[in-house]
């Protein structure tokens, strides 16, 4: 009763949005305020029946109700409440549930925001809304039914498949939901850049109105990624955390137009320039959303993250080609009028730099985009499959990534309208000679690799760069008023939330380039098999082989457990045990040991697939120098955001 | 007598023969995982999806490392062995596309990309450079904190700006942002 319950309102939900989107078409067209009206209020309506759906399907999850088909395949009676409730996403058809009650809370949140200044941006708002919206439910209605039952005949299974052990790990749980409400967010200013074309507006409107929106779904969307780092370093057990995997690609390329479109939107909120920019960028972002949640869904590309070979990848390649071609086309149409109210005078002025910023970035999508699909072009075109993996993104991104970071430390002297190589010199000069410590100080340490050096010195530019902004401002200030530099700190900071948040954000993202650096061109590892009390030289540290333990847990789960105890110098610095996890359905989890400083990082694994005996154990020990700045670079960060995404002091005149 | 030297003598050269061939099959343990996995990291496993060829857990790929394993105690060169798999199991085990033939388009397609989206933006920007020979327009810039030259009209920037002049421009800033 209850899955048909659950299904019935989907149907509903459906309907329901279908009427928004042609009555706000129609208001629109007949000028008629009241059916526009009826159409947000349809809208809104969408949100309780989408939630009441999902709360029934949580619902059923929680209480092992396996004549539901998806229950079944990604739930177990063993696994916890707080892991029945995560498995709502666990699958595809709970996952694109869940994305579909994501983009409802949004539209809602936004329909009912106050319209008076931009009525005639709210139809078109709730038309595109509504169509992504109705795209969604529609895969579930009619493809991935979350309430299918098991085929009749077929007796109710006694006990679940369970969750992939992958998806087990708390990373885990909180990596999906923030990479969706980036993704989804991203709706949001997509929806009122085309209703501002539709519309022939020419002001940046659209863009005070979301500015938030493009904030958050920024915040979440890198987070997604570093959560994402952050699982596969702990989880998947090779001692990295990012491997240019299709899927890993599919979340970065809506990252790369996302970052250019919210630096972007400055120098048009600012000087009135980069409009074509602005459009081409939410435009891009929105449908590279689209196309990684393809990517994902579809197997097309298949990875470690892909879900099995699933008939909605025609869908969604017909949905992604109907919006970028309907929105080009309505870009190309009002192209005339998004003519710059400016011109751009100086190639080092703010302006210029930041339209370097988005070439840059594009250049970086260009790669990655062609990177991902150029296997599938290959097969297509040749009938024989390539693979192409980090050597060809790693040598082709590191001087994109490189030129950023110059970037960074460059453009925050520059002035509006014109710089000069005078000019930049003058206020550049005092950082660029600090900075230099970081090389000389890595060299002293006996680094010779010149990227490594290259990297180093960039990123002490930009963090000398960076300080010098907040210290000159603030203690300016307090010379003046004779208040502490420190309060005035924070008066500087809360006056400026946007600029001093993103100088925090530029610090962690050079933060996490120095434990990239560390890991990328530094790391060691050796694999060997011991027996025990044998031991392993790795970089100075010693890892002994102690025990191993082999025992079955109340869970059912079979765990081999190694004891290794680690030391350099001499010194006994502490005890490392690596595990391998067998679940009782086969599936197996190889869970590292790991003892992480500022400076590195030692890492341990059971080599379980080589085979595990207690007389000849194969263990893989990983050395990743600093390794550790990438997550506080993700700490600073979403302080960063935060700081930066909070409402300023001054009431803001949207 | 002599015919016992003459058996001695034997045994003993077919003892010595039997030492070189014993010897020459010793060799696959003496290579070590990590001289595997060097040349396994650098590989793709046949069958699965982007999995690197040193991590993969199957069974398949286990004997693919012991394959490699062999190859090196025979002593096959790290590009023979490349060369081997890839005869045998096409050119997705490689890491990259082989710089030959349609995959020389991965390399290519990109950088003339960006170099055209590089030469539009120059050519947009000389255009905006002529349209501003032709208008009389003083450019209405902020001055940047520094101090430093900002516009054709202000005088030239001091080396290192007073405080009062920066917190001055600060001040009007963060105004004019309100």
């Amino acid at each position: 009763m209850l899955p048909s319950l659950g299904y019935g309102i989907l149907v509903i939900t459906l309907l329901v949005i279908i009427y928004s989107v042609a009555v706000a078409i129609y208001g629109e067209v007949k000028k008629s305020a009241a059916m526009v009206e009826s159409a947000r209020r349809a809208m809104l309506l969408a949100l309780p029946l989408i939630t009441a759906a999902s709360a029934i399907l949580i619902y059923l999850l929680v209480n092992d109700r396996y004549e539901v088909e998806y229950v079944w395949s990604v739930t177990n009676r063993s696994m916890p409440m707080y892991l029945k409730i995560t498995a709502w996403w666990g699958g595809q058809p709970g996952s694109l549930l869940f994305w579909s009650f994501l983009l409802s809370t949004f539209t809602s949140a936004v329909t009912l925001r106050k319209w008076d200044r931009d009525r005639e941006l709210l139809p078109w708002v709730l038309v595109v809304t509504g169509v992504t919206l109705a795209f969604f439910i529609s895969l579930n209605v009619f493809f991935e039914n979350p309430f299918k039952l098991v085929p009749a005949g077929v007796s109710i299974p006694l006990d679940g498949r369970g969750l992939n052990p992958l998806l087990r790990h708390p990373g885990m749980i909180i990596h999906p939901p923030a990479q969706y409400l980036g993704f989804v967010a991203f709706t949001i200013p997509f929806a009122f850049a085309i209703a501002s074309l539709i519309t022939g507006r020419t002001d940046d409107r659209w863009i005070r109105i979301t500015r938030r929106w493009t904030l958050w779904a920024w915040l979440f969307l890198s987070l997604g990624l570093v959560l994402g780092m952050r699982w596969a370093y702990d989880v998947l057990g090779w001692g990295g955390y990012w491997g240019w995997d299709p899927v890993e690609i599919a979340a970065l390329m809506p990252w790369l137009t996302g970052t250019a479109f919210l630096h972007s939107v400055m120098i048009q909120e600012k000087r009135g320039m980069l409009k074509h920019w602005n459009m081409i960028l939410i435009i891009l972002t929105f449908d590279l959303v689209i196309f990684g949640t393809f990517l994902t869904r579809s197997g097309v590309l298949s990875s470690v993250h892909a879900f099995a070979q699933s008939e909605i990848g025609p869908l969604f390649f017909t949905f992604i080609g109907f919006i970028f071609f309907a929105s080009f086309g309505l870009l190309t149409k009002r192209w005339a009028d998004l003519k710059a109210e400016t011109e751009m005078k100086s190639m080092l002025s703010k302006e210029a730099l930041f339209l370097l910023n988005n070439l840059l970035f594009l250049s970086l999508l260009v790669i990655s985009f062609w990177g991902v699909i150029f296997p599938l072009l290959s097969e297509l075109f040749t009938g024989s499959k390539v693979s192409v993996g980090p050597p060809f993104y790693e040598r082709a991104t590191g001087p994109i990534w490189g030129a950023l970071m110059l970037l960074m430390g460059v453009a925050p002297l520059s002035a509006w309208g014109i710089s000069t190589f005078k000019t930049l010199g003058r206020s550049i000069w005092k950082p660029a000679l600090a900075s230099l410590i970081a090389p000389i100080w890595a060299i002293s340490v006996g680094i010779t690799n010149w990227v490594a050096l290259i990297g180093f010195t960039l990123i002490g530019l930009v963090i000398a760069v960076t300080i010098r902004e907040f210290w000159r401002g603030a203690s300016a200030r307090s010379r003046k008023s004779g208040e502490n530099f420190f309060t005035e700190l924070q008066k500087l900071i809360k006056r400026d939330r946007r600029r001093y948040g993103g100088y925090i954000i530029h610090i962690s993202m050079v933060l996490m380039g120095i434990g990239i650096i560390g890991i990328e061109l530094f790391q060691s590892d050796t694999q060997q098999h011991l027996g025990i009390g044998d031991q392993v030289e790795l970089a100075g540290y010693t890892v002994q082989y102690d025990r191993l333990d082999q025992f079955r847990h109340e869970d059912g789960r079979f765990i081999t457990r190694g004891e290794m105890s680690l030391s350099k110098d001499g010194k006994y610095l502490g005890t490392l045990a690596p595990r391998f996890d067998l679940y009782p359905d086969g599936q197996p989890m190889t869970i590292p040991a790991v003892r992480s400083t500022l400076v590195d990082d030692v890492y341990i694994i059971l080599v379980n697939w080589e085979g595990i005996t207690a007389e000849s154990t194969p263990f893989k020990v990983y050395h990743n120098p600093l390794v550790k700045w990438v997550w506080i670079g993700g700490y600073v960060f979403i302080a960063g955001i935060i700081i930066a995404a909070w409402k300023d002091e001054e009431k803001e005149k949207i | 007598m002599k015919k016992f030297n003459i058996l001695l003598l034997l045994i003993i050269l077919l003892s010595l023969f039997s030492i070189g061939t014993v010897a020459a099959q010793g060799g696959t343990d003496e290579i070590s995982d990590d001289e595997v996995n060097a040349i396994a990291s650098q590989l793709f496993c046949p069958v699965c999806e982007n999995t690197p060829l040193d991590v993969c857990e199957t069974q398949a790929c286990k004997q693919w490392r012991e394959l490699i394993r062999l190859k090196l105690s025979e002593g096959s060169t790290e590009a023979e062995i490349k060369e081997y798999f890839v005869a045998n199991y096409g050119a997705r085990v490689l890491s990259e596309p082989p710089r030959e033939g349609f995959s020389l388009l991965v390399y290519f397609v990109p950088p003339a990309i960006i170099l055209a989206g590089i030469v539009i933006l120059f050519r947009a920007f000389k255009q905006w450079q002529v349209n501003d020979d032709d208008e009389a327009d003083a450019p209405t810039a902020e001055a940047p904190l520094d101090g430093a030259q900002a516009s054709p009209t202000s005088t030239s920037g001091t080396n290192d700006p007073k405080d009062d002049d920066y917190l001055a421009r600060f001040e009007e800033q963060l105004r004019k942002k309100d």
